[in-house]
């Protein structure tokens, strides 16, 4: 009775993987085919007519300037995760050691910052940046160290809280300043809560398509908005290379989650536990 | 110690508290006094009161229409993506074979961005369609479902997630308690399952609500909100206020504080609704 049930599971769960994969699987079949074909029938396989060889990728690629992009994207998305990392780990320290009304209520504004919507503030935002010349892929890692604050402070002070006030303290009383005791005694406590910090701000960073639109956009591209450049003003979409794009925005996607997989499913759980 | 800690302020505090108020709580405040005012640029700022939030409304219907379509697309994907979620969440916790393998590939699309998934559903909803000689822009309704669809795809694998963190959490004396006493499956899933993972309950409630509330990527790669904007998701109708009509950015303004109002109400209300439940149990 139990192995049957679980056989019946095991059929569902399946048929449900399945029907999960199968979008992807369509854009990567349809980008080896020809523009018309994609339209017409995009869930049949490339025969000898429709096949058209690696053209889509290569008119996708010149069309967007994806090499430029991409290096772009990586460079805002790591520089911007470390810096968050770095200073948000000792910003959540400091809140929750040095307890007063300022520091809480510092805390609060944080946490305030993770319901706002993005619309509320991308007009002022993006004209303040244009200001203070943050308009620039550097600029854009300080505005993303304050978006990202939200969430990486909270998630560091309640770990910070678990931490043991008596290896700091005896840090201190072996001559260490605020500075090593945090690097070298409280930090490396917290690296588990830093991967988890740094795997969530990734995924949200390396997506994010219209804070780097405003700031940066009208002079440099990320993949999220090379590939949305694609569908220009008017007029239609070159389709082929559009597949090409989506394959070639999937895939580093799919290469870090094979390769972190343990740590992205553990950083999610931890991150809704702290909630 | 404090005293050693305060000293290092500069390094510790500032830096974030910078970026924080350059990039949010500046331009927040800026905002909120920019919607009681007609502007083009920041500079040239004018006060009018309350005209913008009443030319939100005004105007013409769409901000009333991208609401309501908002809520509908949220309402929709919010009951479906838990319900999924929860239940594959339980098929996973049997310790069946291949459960790694699954899971993984049912959180994969979660890392994709909102504009590539919205290309995607967009290419496959034409295909089934243009058997019928129809697009997804033919009709309103294909678009609705098209978000629907596609939030599922993108949020169910995130909350299963959570779901799956929250029953493994449960102890096994509770459930091995009951097991003894006779409570069957479905008893099992409302008295013990669901109460023991209400935490999880909330934090996913919470994350699906806002994250379909402030839904743009999607709809704007989807399907821009065509036809006739009867697809324009709220966050799509501020922003095309904004940088669609010249002059109206003051009205942009004063629908992005209503918006943002609503939103955090409803997180409140959610959040205290839950952890009340949480509490009782």
């Amino acid at each position: 009775m139990k192995r049957m049930g679980n056989a019946m599971v095991f059929l569902l769960l399946a048929v449900m993987s399945a029907i999960f994969i199968a979008p992807v699987f369509i854009v990567l079949i349809n980008s080896f085919k020809t523009k018309f074909s994609i339209s017409q029938t995009p869930f049949v396989l490339p025969n000898k007519e429709t096949f058209s060889g690696f053209i889509n990728y290569t008119s996708g690629i010149k069309d967007t300037g994806y090499m430029t992009a991409f290096m772009w994207s990586l460079f805002i998305t790591v520089c911007s995760v470390a810096v968050i990392v770095v200073f948000t780990s000792m910003t959540a320290w400091f809140i929750v050691r040095v307890k007063s009304k300022i520091t809480s209520l510092i805390y609060y504004l944080f946490l305030f910052s993770m319901i706002v919507p993005f619309q509320m503030v991308m007009f002022t935002m993006s004209k303040t940046a244009n200001v203070l010349g943050l308009d620039n892929p550097l600029g854009i890692i300080i505005i993303y160290l304050g978006f990202g604050a939200g969430l990486s402070v909270f998630m560091f002070s309640g770990f910070v809280k678990s931490v043991p006030l008596g290896i700091e303290e005896a840090a201190t009383i072996d001559g260490c300043n605020a500075f090593n005791t945090f690097w070298r005694v409280v930090f490396p406590i917290l690296k588990p809560t830093a991967i988890t910090v740094a795997i969530l701000n990734t995924m949200w960073i390396w997506n994010d398509y219209l804070l780097p639109y405003l700031v940066i956009g009208s002079d440099y591209k990320t993949i999220p908005i090379a590939v949305q450049y694609l569908k220009g003003g008017y007029g239609s979409i070159d389709m082929g290379a559009m597949m090409a794009m989506l394959v070639l925005s999937i895939l580093p996607v799919v290469i870090f989650y094979l390769t972190c997989q343990k740590y992205i499913i553990k950083g999610v759980a931890a991150g809704a536990v702290k909630g | 110690m404090i005293k050693s800690i305060k000293r290092w302020s500069g390094l510790f505090l500032f830096p974030t508290l910078i970026a924080f108020l350059i990039s949010f709580l500046i331009p927040l405040v800026i905002g909120i006094y920019l919607s009681f005012c007609d502007f083009r640029s920041v500079s040239d700022a004018e006060f009018v009161g309350i005209k913008n939030y009443i030319l939100s409304f005004t105007e013409n219907g769409e901000f009333l229409n991208s609401l309501w379509f908002t809520v509908k697309c949220a309402v929709c994907s919010v009951i479906a993506v838990n319900l999924i979620a929860l239940l594959l969440a339980l098929l996973l916790t049997r310790g069946i074979k291949g459960t790694n393998f699954f899971r993984t590939v049912f959180f994969m699309p979660n890392l994709i961005g909102g504009i590539v998934l919205g290309y995607i559903w967009q290419l496959i909803i034409n295909g089934v369609l243009y058997t019928k000689g129809m697009a997804i822009t033919s009709d309103p309704k294909y678009g609705f479902i098209g978000l629907v669809v596609l939030m599922n795809w993108q949020m169910i694998g995130y909350m299963m997630i959570i779901y799956i963190a929250g029953i493994q959490n449960i102890s096994t004396e509770i459930s091995e308690a009951a097991r003894v006493d006779g409570a069957g499956p479905v008893k099992t899933l409302f008295n013990i399952i669901i109460p023991q993972v209400m935490p999880s309950i909330t934090i996913c409630l919470f994350l699906t609500i806002t994250n379909s509330f402030k839904l743009f990527d999607q709809n704007l790669a989807l399907t821009a909100g065509a036809p006739g904007k009867k697809t324009q998701m709220i966050a799509l109708d501020i922003y095309n206020t904004f940088y669609g009509k010249i002059g109206f950015e003051g009205v942009g303004q004063a629908k992005a504080v209503i918006f943002s109002v609503i939103v955090a109400v409803i997180a409140l209300l959610q959040l205290y609704f839950t952890r009340r439940k949480e509490v009782e149990n």
